[in-house]
């Protein structure tokens, strides 16, 4: 495996096709706001009492008299330096704050993917050497469970288990306010809050990626290059870990970044129930309270995320097969 | 006379599907000697790969081997530890594989993969295998080889890959070369190109070969001895010369008619009238005599025996015992 020149040329390319989409969802974005009853004003102002001239001073102000076109333009070139507007209930700039809870979901997601990953590609493995034995038969049938357990009932789940009863672990948030706000006492402390919560997001994931890489790595394994490694007197365990499961692992890179957009998508249940701090209690939040600019701003932001990934997969794809070929 | 390097006792390997039991490898003996060229030809699906797959013990679920003798320069590699085995693959006995384009793994350099097996037989640094792959590559005669050594098998051609797999193969100078219809895939200038060159390599080498083939033609050329396999068994041996001048059975009378008659064709094995067995429910009796033109009452339900008409041939057939009695 080798990092060829024109990697990064493709890199930049892809990055630079991205952004005529990144144009259309913000398009999307726009015309929805516009198609809603009422305008952006009425779910501001709700059920407070307003006068008619407030109410017409505040559209003055958002650039709601304007025509569509003009207006269209300016919500393109706030976006364009990054403006998402203002949060009247979070008393923050929606970009600010978007991003202040970007890092608790990246850590939440990032474990769990990584985490599930492995452990998935790793199982996969094992059962694939050993097919249809009691073992093979024993975890496919967890992974069923798990692939087709419901995302809130699994969390409530594990809330009630290992924390109401066993209280192993907390039950809400990110941090405890007792611990040490930095240090090692701080990273054991947030480690502690993350393992319900990234569980519970690594049980769907591990299990979709067990189930595929038993049978992609079954199908490796009968694969005529996989003969000629055992005809030269490759050791079995090479045979399995270098020859076949490179090959093997490479629709689940595709699947891995297939998934992160559902797990984004999911993270409004596993953080709502778990108060976790990131993007997808936000979302929650934002919904709760009509706060529209936030929840625009959360679409962008999460569309923009999983072009990203899309990228990312891609590449990684690319680097694993000297096939590809870059357009 | 030297005991030969390769003997095989009774060799017997079964398939267990969920469709039954296919009976591929039946009973196959066969005799290599050193720096010996053995052809073992049969139409498509009689057991061939199993044959050679066995003596690698490289047979899969849900094949076995259920037994038999596979005496290797003294040795039975079927009573071998698997670790010791490992260490005779791509070592001592080495493989040669039909298709060059499914046979590479796609996503490791060619000099990697040669080089793989050099450092695991001759205990090479990795310097030294890669110089070890080039040397593999120049003896394969790959021209620009210190380009070529760098390449990933896609793009290379079908014949550049196949002499990729053949210095693979010889990297570790092995006594005995298994080539499982080596050129079937290529095309038949290239064809003729890898026969020239694995006939060089053996005679530097002083490797023996067993040539798996569909081709008279190269068996003519190649080999010194052929065996003739049909539905798992061995149904006739004999030294190449005396087996095209007299085939004493039915099946290779018709294999040689075919190929050798005014309607020739490429592959002999298609023109033989009728279907080839289902080796999951083989024939009673001889398993050749519902497509045999001379069968005899007998040959529905009892199994031939094997009769040997002169030195160093033998057949599997009714029709001789006839004569011999
Ligand atoms: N993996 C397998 N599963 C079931 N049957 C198989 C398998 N591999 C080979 N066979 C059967 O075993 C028999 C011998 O196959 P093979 O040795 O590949 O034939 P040949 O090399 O002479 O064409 C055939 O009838 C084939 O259908
Ligand atoms: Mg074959």
């Amino acid at each position: 495996m080798s990092l060829r020149p024109s990697l990064l040329l493709y890199v930049a390319r892809r990055l630079l096709q991205a952004v005529p989409l990144v144009f259309v969802i913000i398009l999307i974005n726009f015309f929805l706001i516009h198609a809603a009853p009422g305008d952006p004003v009425d779910f501001l102002v709700g059920t407070m009492e307003a006068t008619p001239e407030y109410l017409e001073g505040l559209r003055r102000e958002f650039g709601l008299d304007q025509p569509l076109p003009v207006q269209l333009w300016r919500y393109v070139s706030k976006i364009a330096v990054l403006d998402m507007g203002y949060s009247l209930r979070f008393r923050q700039p929606v970009f600010e704050l978007i991003m202040s809870r970007l890092p608790a979901t990246l850590l939440l997601m990032g474990t769990a993917l990584v985490v599930s990953s492995i452990v998935g590609i790793l199982l996969g493995v094992a059962a694939a050497r050993r097919p249809h034995t009691a073992t093979d038969h024993a975890a496919t049938f967890v992974a069923l469970a798990g692939y087709s357990m419901p995302v809130f009932w699994l969390g409530q789940l594990l809330l009630i288990a290992f924390s109401l009863h066993l209280n192993w672990f907390p039950t809400q948030g990110m941090y405890d306010l007792r611990a040490p706000s930095d240090g090692w006492g701080r990273i054991v402390d947030v480690a502690h809050h993350l393992v319900l919560p990234a569980l519970t997001y690594s049980v769907y994931h591990l299990a979709l990626v067990y189930r595929l890489m038993r049978v992609k790595m079954q199908e490796t394994l009968a694969l005529d290059y996989v003969t000629t490694a055992r005809a030269k007197g490759v050791p079995e365990r090479r045979v399995v870990y270098v020859h076949a499961l490179r090959n093997a692992v490479l629709p689940i890179v595709t699947v891995i970044g297939l998934n992160f957009g559902f797990m984004l998508a999911g993270s409004v249940l596993t953080e709502t129930v778990f108060a976790w701090p990131g993007m997808g209690r936000l979302l929650y939040e934002g919904i709760q309270g009509r706060d529209y600019p936030v929840l625009m701003g959360l679409f962008t932001c999460l569309s923009v995320m999983v072009i990203l990934v899309n990228i990312i997969t891609d590449v990684v794809y690319a680097v694993i097969d000297p096939r590809v070929v870059y357009r | 006379m030297d005991a030969p390097l390769l003997q095989v006792e009774g060799l017997t390997t079964h398939l267990f599907t969920d469709a039954g039991t296919v009976r591929a490898v039946e009973g196959v003996s066969l005799t290599i000697g050193r720096g010996e060229a053995v052809a073992l030809v049969g139409e498509s699906g009689c057991g061939k790969s199993m044959t050679a797959l066995s003596l690698m013990r490289l047979v899969r679920p849900p094949g076995r081997i259920l037994g038999g003798r596979v005496e290797f320069e003294g040795r039975n590699l079927l009573d071998l530890r698997e670790e010791e085995m490992r260490r005779l693959r791509g070592g001592d006995i080495a493989m040669i594989f039909q298709d060059p384009m499914t046979f590479l793994n796609p996503l490791m350099r060619v000099g990697d993969q040669i080089a793989e097996a050099v450092r695991l037989h001759q205990g090479l640094d990795s310097r030294a295998a890669w110089r070890a792959a080039l040397a593999a590559l120049e003896l394969v005669r790959i021209p620009a080889p210190d380009s070529v050594i760098e390449y990933y098998p896609h793009q290379l051609s079908g014949g550049m890959r196949q002499r990729v797999l053949i210095a693979m193969a010889i990297s570790s100078r092995p006594s005995l070369l298994i080539a499982d219809e080596p050129t079937t895939a290529l095309d038949v200038t290239v064809q003729a190109q890898i026969m020239e060159l694995l006939g060089d390599i053996r005679r530097e080498l002083g490797s023996a070969m067993l040539l798996i083939t569909h081709d008279l033609g190269l068996v003519a050329e190649y080999c010194d001895r052929i065996y003739v396999m049909y539905a798992g068994q061995i149904v006739e041996e004999a030294d190449v010369g005396p087996l095209f001048a007299s085939p004493q059975h039915p099946y290779t009378r018709a294999l040689l008619k075919s190929t050798l008659g005014p309607d020739a064709r490429v592959d002999a094995f298609e023109s033989i009238s009728g279907q080839p067995p289902d080796l999951a429910r083989p024939p009673a009796g001889c398993r050749f005599h519902p497509r045999c033109p001379e069968a005899l009452a007998r040959c529905a339900h009892d199994e031939p025996p094997v009769i040997r008409p002169a030195a160093g041939r033998q057949a599997r057939c009714w029709l001789l015992a006839q004569d011999a009695a």
